[in-house]
């Protein structure tokens, strides 16, 4: 076992190496530091010295790759490079462009968005694979043909119409709660609550029949038919059997986003004013801070390696067959 | 000639692809394996109710592609000029619609603005007033006449539409009714879009059927140009992700060894990262490039065309693993049949059976996952535009809409229409792709036992 996790995490750094060189290609080559100076600066108070200056300022005066007029290992280390992407290997992920320390703004405003996103992914989990085996339950059935009908239809509406919709009629026709913002503690169940409703709300439809389309698949099997032919009831064979066996590819997509629930969700938390990651990802983006981003980036596939290392950890906790060595 | 044809980017992709699609149907016409899955599809009425509605929505879409700039009085010097402007074959064919803006909000079907504002009258009083509209409800001379103009014109619309609409069911029937078409659903569906499409038309002659919007411009004007945006990121899209995910797909699954191990390697790597903050990232660095060089655009639709046509690159080049992953599964799995050993030992080159044995076999996965894909491109289009990342803000989309109207519900009274217009127009785009792509699926998934609809 700990010998795969170690093998497992060594896999995971050439991937991480793939990612870092990516974004260093997307955010240095293709556009130089140069075009950056100037998109930061505006169009009408660029000069070469303004330019220069704000390199300077922000550490994009050096060469990309390599450095042939420093000295010793700073041939490699006093590089574009070397300093603003080798360096989040180590989780440094240096400052923005306004001059925060992005580690900082990442640990504190990880809690808002855990807040969140959390609940959120607990909640939805018990609803859609409630939802999903009323489906399975009552299948073939006006009642499963309505359900899905439903999950179509609920799958077809945007994002954005759940909160905007959500925050027009629960906040400002019903005042229940407030339309956005934040407070640390318990202060925050009446903001948090609205958003994780809509989150749930939001991706009821694709998840439930996703599930459903798992139980579906578990159900046609041979065991489940000796099960019934033992005396079982349905009730039984569903919640003994059929959720038992499913696990495997209900795991497969469900843990992996357990990590990438710090990140936060872009959309909501920018329309709640949660002061988590995924709002300051998009107020990076706004502002064209390149910094963060690419910060960010890293951070997302850094998390989702991770979740793919806890999936195959899950497996070996709910089907005992599978070992991993 | 008094006009020039222009040929943006994408609609030279959207030609191209429509090409493709034509010369696709021609073949499968003509293979009667091929054409039995269709016919299954065609049999299920949701599916052809949907089709039918994608196909308007098409329709609307390609006639928004044919564009064109109009030729401008000479100058002095005698030369030509043409228009900044470019307009397409559906700007022309509303042209009322799009000429005909407001001075700001107004809600649907009003004949006055939204705003009170200052009125002097001819005495020199100064009033406070609801303003009538310039071009909304124009012809009548009060208020009390409203109801009944719109209730006259609209059921007139309607009476036209659904009379237009039964011509073009009973010329249809005929030669549908032999096949084993839903031809009653299709008839009634038939009826009822020419009926509300009728009834749109003749209110939109004479009123803003969905209202206008903060500049004054007719919001159902600006829903039916989102469509093509949003066919356009669903459609043009798949132009990268296919051959990268077949090419790449079937050569891991069938090569093996070190082509497998890179490519694996490759689509993890991009996989890994979040999709949001990959074209966060990617369209943040096109548009310091195109701002850096606004050499290379003659007009403004053309930096904004480019935009677009980046953005269904990069969602093409975010979303091609999945595919690929599935095909490269689906390859080792055939690559050991009989059938392909068989092949293999009577020495048939790799590149024939590739394309002879393997490529026919993973089609089916290809198309359903292209189908499948084209509502989420759709719903991602609109979240991107909001979250600044989409589409250039000039251009019209639903993702523009939304994002221009997302602090008017705060308003009082509260301005709902170009939010809802957006929202609904969306709503039916992707519905009918969905269910279509339903469809779709259950026709050609081998897993899906046929043999009760096959006998």
């Amino acid at each position: 076992m700990l010998a795969y996790l170690l093998r497992r995490i060594l896999y995971a750094i050439p991937i991480l190496i793939g990612v870092n060189l990516l974004t260093f290609a997307l955010f240095f080559v293709v556009n130089t530091p140069d075009d950056m100076a100037r998109m930061q600066l505006g169009i009408k108070r660029v000069t070469p010295d303004a330019i220069a200056k704000w390199e300077h300022q922000h550490g994009y005066d050096k060469p990309l790759l390599l450095n042939f007029s420093a000295s010793g290992t700073g041939k490699i280390s006093d590089t574009i490079f070397w300093q603003k992407s080798a360096s989040m290997f180590v989780l440094d992920f240096g400052y923005s462009d306004d001059g925060r320390d992005i580690g900082r703004e990442i640990s504190t405003r990880m809690g808002p968005s855990l807040a969140i996103a959390l609940p959120t992914f607990l909640v939805g989990l018990a609803v859609y694979v409630s939802f999903a085996l009323l489906m399975t339950l009552f299948r073939g059935t006006a009642l499963d043909i309505a359900g899905v009908g439903l999950c179509v239809l609920l799958m077809s509406v945007s994002a954005l119409f759940y909160i905007i919709g959500g925050q027009f009629v629960v906040s400002k026709l019903w005042h229940l709660v407030p339309i956005s913002g934040y407070e640390s503690n318990l202060g925050a169940v009446k903001f948090v609550v609205l958003p994780v409703f809509i989150g749930v709300i939001g991706s009821i439809g694709s998840s439930s029949r996703w599930y459903r389309t798992i139980f579906l698949e578990e159900i046609g099997k041979d065991y489940v038919r000796t099960a019934r032919a033992k005396g079982l009831s349905e009730m039984g064979v569903l919640f003994r059997h059929v959720l038992k066996n499913a696990m495997i590819p209900i795991l497969t997509g469900v843990v992996v986003v357990i990590p990438l629930l710090f990140m936060g969700s872009l959309l909501t938390e920018a329309f709640f004013g949660i002061p988590g990651l995924g709002s300051y990802t998009i107020d990076a983006i706004n502002a064209q801070d390149f910094s963060v981003v690419r910060a960010m980036v890293f951070l997302g596939s850094l998390l989702y390696i991770a979740g793919l290392i806890l999936t195959d950890i899950s497996y070996t906790i709910v089907d005992p067959r599978v070992r991993l060595q | 000639m008094s006009f020039m044809p222009v040929i943006l980017w994408s609609d030279a992709l959207v030609f191209l692809l429509l090409a493709a699609g034509i010369s696709c149907a021609w073949y499968v016409r003509r293979h009667e394996h091929l054409l039995l899955p269709w016919q299954r599809v065609a049999q299920n009425p949701t599916a052809m109710v949907s089709l039918l509605v994608l196909s308007l929505f098409l329709l609307v879409g390609l006639l928004d592609t044919l564009h064109y700039r109009i030729l401008l009085p000479e100058n002095d010097n005698g030369q030509k000029v043409y228009s900044p402007e470019v307009l397409s074959v559906f700007d022309k064919l509303l042209a009322p619609l799009r000429t005909h803006t407001e001075k700001t909000y107004s809600a649907p079907l009003a004949m006055i603005l939204y705003a009170k504002e200052n009125i002097s009258e001819a005495n020199g009083l100064v009033s406070r007033e609801y303003p009538r509209l310039r071009y909304g409800g124009a012809h009548l001379s009060g208020p009390q006449q409203r109801d009944g103009d719109v209730l006259k014109r609209g059921l007139s619309g309607a009476l036209a539409g659904l009379l237009a609409g039964l011509l073009i069911a009973l010329a249809g029937r005929r030669p549908l009714a032999g096949r084993g078409w839903p031809v009653r659903p299709l008839l009634i569906a038939t009826l009822i879009i020419s009926a509300v499409i009728g009834m749109t038309a003749g209110l939109a002659c004479a009123y803003h059927v969905l209202g206008t919007d903060k500049v004054g411009q007719d919001v159902l004007y600006l829903s039916l140009k989102s469509i093509r945006t949003g066919l356009i990121i669903g459609t043009v899209t798949t132009l990268v992700t296919l051959p990268l995910a077949l090419l790449l797909g079937i050569a891991a699954g069938y090569l093996r060894g070190w082509v497998d191990d890179v490519i694996q390697y490759i689509y993890t790597v991009l996989s890994s990262i979040p999709s949001v903050l990959l074209i966060a990232a990617a369209v943040l660095m096109m548009q310091v490039t195109i701002d850096t060089h606004p050499q290379w655009f003659d007009t403004s639709a053309s930096r904004a065309d480019l935009r677009l046509v980046f953005l269904c690159l990069i969602l093409g080049v975010t979303s091609w693993t999945g595919l690929c992953r599935l095909l490269r599964g689906e390859t080792l799995k055939l690559r050991e049949m009989e059938y392909i050993q068989a092949a293999q030992a009577f020495g048939v080159p790799s590149l024939r059976i590739l394309t002879r044995h393997i490529l026919p076999n993973v089609m089916h996965i290809v198309l359903i996952s292209l189908v499948m894909d084209f509502s989420g491109l759709v719903l991602a289009e609109a979240v991107l535009s909001y979250v600044g990342v989409g589409v250039d803000p000039s251009m019209i989309s639903f993702g523009t809409m939304i994002n221009a109207a997302r602090l008017e519900m705060g308003r009082d009274p509260v301005v709902w229409w170009a939010l809802a217009s957006a929202f609904g127009f969306m709503l039916a785009l992707v519905l009918a792709a969905n269910l279509f792509a339903d469809a779709v699926r259950d026709a050609f998934d081998p897993r899906l036992n046929h043999s009760a609809t096959a006998a």
